[in-house]
């Protein structure tokens, strides 16, 4: 327990002073890092009960353009349009997989792309409300009541507290009876069903609570950019969303935040080599779902094992009773 | 609509049945053979084109030859995807269709790299004038296509039904432990599997490259459609996979005319995901996708 909590302050610390170490773009990659959590952490509990969705990026984008919608539009406030756009996505979630649930393994993948495309070329072909290919512009930036939270600085906190609350929310599903069902489901579905559990309406559950999550990301998203548009939300980025758990793995809870910072970290450092950016990511796929398809998260152990063997430290501290 | 562009959005869609069959015919096989789902078949298709590019536009060798070139070159970037992708992930659909996709991601920038990232890359059509039928004009190119799909569907029925190697395919496409038991490589079927696909995508990218705008990036849209298409048709299901082809040539085409290309492609996937929902197992396939 005390490892633990001395790891979590860890943790703290850096997320407070990190935006005042970085150079000013450096906190616009550190805020887009936080969108890619909720996503990525999102992603796994719909993964959870073993489906792998193709339309996560266009939940998220629901949620951008629903945010969008409600504060231009209806000149609603941002306070209320972030959980709303996460309800609409969670919405949109539901229409998405209830079709889907007749379908499973890859044709759960490619169906969930369907319909997922579909959502995002109703953007494309309609010019009213949602602007059409060249999407909406002019997103009002951030606020709360009379306080303006776009600020680089200040959207980070922002952001950074949104994601930890979010992230705390899905760690209570997952370590609660929900969570363990949907565990069941994704080892045996038959035995599932056999001991009465709904299969059907745990994986739907699943993946409108992912949705939701990706839909508050999106929303968070859109306002700080100011404009979004439907290629944003292509099948390419889902790629990318993808790496995350597969380089962070998606066994433990930690993995695809493992994945995250790890991918947010070679992006950056890759930043002067841009248009090789794909290669780097695709040849990153590549390996880890041939020569590591567990992911990062299989060394923490390991690596955990070697740091306590090396560090006097925990020699010296009690032993925590068994 | 006027009966000209009745007649003239039949041939096109004829045309685009056709280009549409030889690519999903590769990926059709690759499925049917151990569940190879290829995401990089369309960066194969891409790469066809920059075959014909090279040999014919730049280094100026006849057409003909150029396009029969992208075969093998082509088949061999297959049998690479197998040794490297799909054995070691062999059993994992969704690995190998993940990974196959960092390798569109890697092709796209190779050929980006070294011929110019979204430069469209103009193929001077070897073959100029038109047939008339009608009131409807249809390229030489373009008409060109049907026959080579037909020749190239005629000649993979012939090798599955006819030949030795064929009918080992087959039999690992029904059922692998059975035909390894009766003496037949899995390996060197799948390998052969991912050539023919591979070869097949490469010829149908050669054969469009004088007409559709040369790019690393022309293989996306082409992969979605055929994927669209082996879903509908049956995953593994050749027969199924020229079927769908048609059907979905037909779709894209009069759509486009009707509406526009945005309609067309949501009639696409609409249609994926209703085949998906109430007959999983495709129009003339067997096995659920």
């Amino acid at each position: 327990m005390g490892m633990k909590l001395t790891g979590f302050a860890i943790v703290a610390v850096i997320a407070c002073a990190l935006p005042y170490m970085v150079e000013l773009y450096q906190v616009e990659v550190l805020i887009i890092l936080m969108f890619n959590l909720i996503l990525a952490q999102s992603y796994r509990l719909v993964n959870t009960t073993g489906d792998w969705s193709l339309s996560h990026i266009v939940t998220m984008g629901v949620g951008a353009y629903s945010s969008a919608l409600i504060t231009k539009m209806l000149g609603w406030p941002f306070w209320l349009s972030l959980p709303l756009s996460g309800c609409v996505a969670g919405a949109i979630g539901f229409m998405i997989v209830f079709p889907l649930l007749r379908t499973i393994g890859f044709g759960f993948f490619i169906g969930s792309f369907a319909l997922g495309e579909f959502v995002r070329l109703i953007w494309v072909k309609f010019h009213y409300p949602f602007g059409g290919p060249r999407g909406l512009i002019n997103i009002p930036p951030a606020s709360i009541g009379p306080f303006d939270i776009s600020d680089m600085i200040v959207y980070y906190f922002f952001c950074l507290g949104i994601a930890v609350l979010s992230i705390w929310i899905m760690y209570r599903i997952d370590r609660s009876h929900i969570g363990d069902t949907f565990k069941a489901i994704h080892t045996d579905p038959t035995l599932c069903e056999t001991v009465g559990i709904r299969v059907p309406r745990y994986r739907a559950m699943a993946f409108v609570i992912g949705a939701f999550f990706a839909g508050i990301a999106g929303a968070l998203m859109a306002h700080h950019q100011g404009a979004i548009d439907p290629h944003s939300f292509e099948a390419t980025l889902m790629v990318y969303l993808i790496i995350f758990v597969v380089v962070g793995g998606v066994e433990t809870f930690w993995g695809p935040i493992l994945g995250v910072i790890v991918m947010t970290v070679v992006f950056e450092l890759s930043r002067p080599l841009e248009e090789w950016r794909p290669l780097i990511a695709g040849a990153i796929l590549i390996f880890f779902l041939v020569v590591m398809p567990g992911g990062l998260e299989i060394l923490v152990p390991k690596a955990m094992a070697i740091l306590r063997k090396v560090s006097a430290i925990d020699r010296l501290l009690p032993k925590a009773p068994v | 609509m006027e009966f000209s562009t009745l007649i003239q959005t039949i041939a096109n869609s004829i045309v685009q049945g056709s280009v549409y069959s030889t690519v999903a015919v590769g990926l059709a096989l690759g499925f049917g053979v151990m569940k190879m789902a290829n995401f990089a078949h369309g960066e194969f298709y891409m790469l066809g084109a920059y075959v014909v590019f090279l040999l014919y536009t730049t280094l100026g060798a006849p057409f003909p030859l150029a396009v029969l070139a992208a075969f093998p070159i082509v088949a061999a970037v297959g049998m690479l995807t197998e040794r490297l992708i799909f054995r070691p992930t062999q059993g994992n659909v969704l690995a190998g269709f993940m990974a196959t996709a960092g390798l569109a991601f890697v092709l796209q920038v190779l050929v980006g790299q070294a011929w110019g990232v979204g430069l469209m890359r103009a193929i001077a059509t070897p073959y100029m004038g038109a047939l008339q039928v009608g009131g409807a004009f249809i390229g030489w190119q373009r008409l060109l296509i049907v026959p080579a799909a037909i020749a190239m569907v005629a000649a993979l029925w012939y090798f599955l039904y006819n030949v030795k190697i064929g009918k080992a395919l087959r039999a690992c496409a029904q059922d692998p432990e059975v035909a390894a038991l009766q003496g037949i490589s899995i390996n060197k079927v799948t390998l052969l599997a991912m050539a023919i696909a591979g070869g097949y995508a490469g010829i149908a990218g050669a054969l469009m490259a004088p007409i559709q705008p040369v790019t690393p990036y022309m293989g996306h849209d082409i992969i979605i459609t055929a994927f669209i298409i082996v879903i509908v048709g049956g995953m593994e299901s050749i027969a199924g996979a020229v079927l769908a082809a048609f059907i979905l040539g037909f779709i894209h085409t009069f759509v486009t005319t009707l509406f526009d290309g945005v309609v067309a492609t949501m009639a696409g996937v609409a249609l994926m995901a209703l085949i998906l929902i109430v007959k999983p197992e495709g129009l003339l396939g067997k096995v659920k996708a």
